[in-house]
């Protein structure tokens, strides 16, 4: 396929003429043991169709029963958001043909959703906009097409397909927000940030592990433009194959500037599906002979009503964790940081890794000092995430309990923690095996001052003269016979002792 | 919903729309003489529209149950040799399928 390359207009100059309006459809898959409707396992990464039965393949005469759950979970998610529970509910047929539909169908949620009507706060720059949500529902997954005989993969070109089913049926919620309309130039980062605080959410809930890298986690994202002061909102495209933070700002701040374009060329705006393209940060039309979608949406007979009575979802609620934003604010009051604090934390993915850190033991000080510093440099370095180095909270905490008796300094810290990142097991083993710990004032190191203060005598000299600062260069030969394990307030005693007390 | 409803004739153009979405490759022939036939079947449903329902509230289901859920335990699923049995085609254990696009 060859496209010639969108026209832009500079992000800026978008917001002098037009005014965006958002909107995002999230995809979670629950983590749940077992699919929707039937016991297949949902283990991620098993091999090809040996996790499918003849009811996640719609093979005749099977009959589904619900996840009950991921019907639970769908209710907590929808309390979390503030949504009202529905106490009628009803699965829908969702009628198309696509090779990864085993049914023809997906069982999906249409007119009776389990949870509808909340909102999500979520804060850009200090300012908190609002996030209405329209519907929570559930539904299941499809199955994983692999294309065959096209370029890297793609679906255009390819001369056929192979499915794997394992994914098929396995539960999935769609949260829909309503129209997000008075974001403006912030509009991009405002569903940035939406989708970081509900990911935050869900994990807090417990209902999914929320990887977006894995899919558990994917963004369709609308944006639409309409002239400042306009009455009408504009037409939207709808931008699937979002699949990182990063890439839902950036597919927002891509068609604000395309469809500002279009709009400026007197063009109208086509309604259409678009693929986000993680290498470009473009967009590009989905497929081109896309028919107005008739899914001929019908209750599914196979599925009795789910009405949720009202015991059961307050007892749902009683039982909701602490939520992320309310967690966030409590932890400032114990640590007491700033907004701007806490806000570097979360940016960085850091807070859990820090909260954890301080529950096994250190200060919220040293803790924050350790993942945003020396860490933060690792796995900037090695090109990963935080959460993905080889060190556990629990480590990190023992190691700034070392420091804090003195078995290390500073330096030697560095060291232990080389150690911990090479797998050579937890601090104590590293310091212990590399023999890190600090000298005492053992014989070695009353030697290594002994051979500092005989090997200088004109310091020597300069310091009994008076010159007190002198002394630093000795400190500094001790060290450096020590290889920096010596404690340089330790050493500086034992020479003030031996040059100047004597 | 945008089945027609059966007030409205049944036209060939419903049918051919239809046959798409399914799937079906239908004859010129064909489509005339499911118009009928479908419309009667239409016309014959329609007479459930008679009966005297007004304090009836709307169901889909005639079985007075509700919430039926089962636990979430993953139980066994069926061998992969078995599940491929069943594929027209497959390759590298998966189902395999026509090309996706331009398939008309």
């Amino acid at each position: 396929m060859t496209t010639t390359p969108d026209r832009l207009v500079d992000f800026d100059e978008v917001l002098t003429r037009y005014e965006p309006v958002i909107g995002l459809e999230t995809h979670v898959e629950l983590g749940t043991a077992s699919k929707m409707f039937c016991g297949c396992s949902t283990t991620f990464g098993a091999d090809p169709n040996t996790q499918t039965c003849p009811v996640c393949l719609g093979l005749p005469g099977s009959l589904p029963v619900a996840n009950a759950a991921a019907v639970e979970h769908t209710i907590r998610i929808g309390l979390a958001l503030g949504c009202r529970i529905a106490t009628w509910s009803r699965f829908a047929r969702k009628n198309y043909f696509y090779p990864d539909i085993p049914k023809g169908f997906q069982t999906s949620q249409y007119d009776e959703p389990l949870c509808t009507a909340g909102h999500l706060d979520v804060e850009v720059d200090g300012e908190t906009y609002r996030v209405e949500i329209e519907r929570v529902h559930l539904e299941e997954d499809t199955g994983k097409n692999l294309h065959v005989g096209g370029a890297t993969g793609r679906i255009h070109g390819a001369d056929h397909s192979l499915v794997d089913f394992n994914r098929a049926g396995i539960p999935l919620v769609e949260i829909v927000t309503r129209p997000i309309p008075g974001t403006g130039a912030k509009a991009p980062e405002v569903a940035r940030a939406y989708v970081t605080e509900l990911r935050e959410i869900v994990q807090a809930l417990g209902a999914s592990d929320v990887r977006m890298e894995q899919g558990s986690l994917r963004c369709d994202v609308n944006t639409s433009l309409a002239p400042i002061g306009s009455l009408e909102w504009g037409t939207r495209t709808e931008t699937k194959n979002v699949n990182s933070l990063r890439s839902v700002e950036r597919s927002v701040r891509y068609e604000m500037r395309r469809q500002a374009a279009v709009l400026d060329a007197e063009g109208r705006v086509l309604q259409e599906t678009r693929h986000f393209h993680e290498d470009t940060g473009s967009t590009s039309p989905g497929r081109s002979k896309e028919e107005a979608t008739d899914y001929r949406y019908f209750p599914e007979p196979d599925l009795v009503p789910l009405a949720p009575d009202a015991a059961w979802v307050e007892k749902l609620g009683a039982d909701l964790p602490e939520l992320p934003a309310a967690r966030r604010a409590r932890l400032m009051e114990e640590w007491g940081l700033s907004a701007t604090e806490m806000a570097w934390l979360v940016n960085a993915d850091a807070l859990g890794l820090v909260t954890d850190t301080v529950a096994a033991g250190a200060s919220p000080a040293d803790a924050r000092k350790w993942w945003l510093g020396e860490l933060a440099r690792r796995a900037n370095d090695a090109g990963v995430e935080l959460t993905q180095l080889a060190v556990t909270p629990a480590q990190v905490a023992e190691l700034t309990a070392l420091l804090a008796d003195g078995t290390i300094n500073d330096q030697l810290a560095r060291q232990t923690l080389d150690g911990v990142l090479a797998g050579e097991g937890g601090p104590k083993q590293v310091v212990e095996a590399r023999g890190l710990a600090v000298m005492g004032e053992s014989d070695e190191l009353v030697a290594a001052v002994e051979a500092a203060i005989a090997g200088a005598p004109d310091v020597v000299e300069k310091v009994r003269g008076g010159k007190v600062q002198a002394l630093g260069a000795l400190v500094g030969a001790v060290m450096k016979t020590t290889r920096g394990k010596a404690d340089a307030a330790t050493v500086k005693r034992m020479l003030e002792e031996r040059v100047v007390g004597s | 919903m945008s089945t027609p409803s059966p007030k409205e004739a049944l036209g060939r153009d419903d049918i051919a729309h239809l046959a798409r979405l399914s799937r079906l490759a239908l004859t010129d022939e064909e489509l005339d003489r499911f118009a009928g036939q479908l419309g009667a079947v239409l016309d014959a449903v329609a007479q459930v529209g008679k009966a005297e329902v007004g304090d009836v509230p709307p169901t889909t289901h005639a079985v007075p149950l509700t919430n039926v859920l089962r636990e979430d335990v993953a139980t066994p699923s069926l061998p992969r040799d078995v599940v491929l049995a069943g594929a027209p085609a497959a390759e590298d254990d998966r189902f395999r399928v026509p090309r996706i696009l331009g398939e008309d």
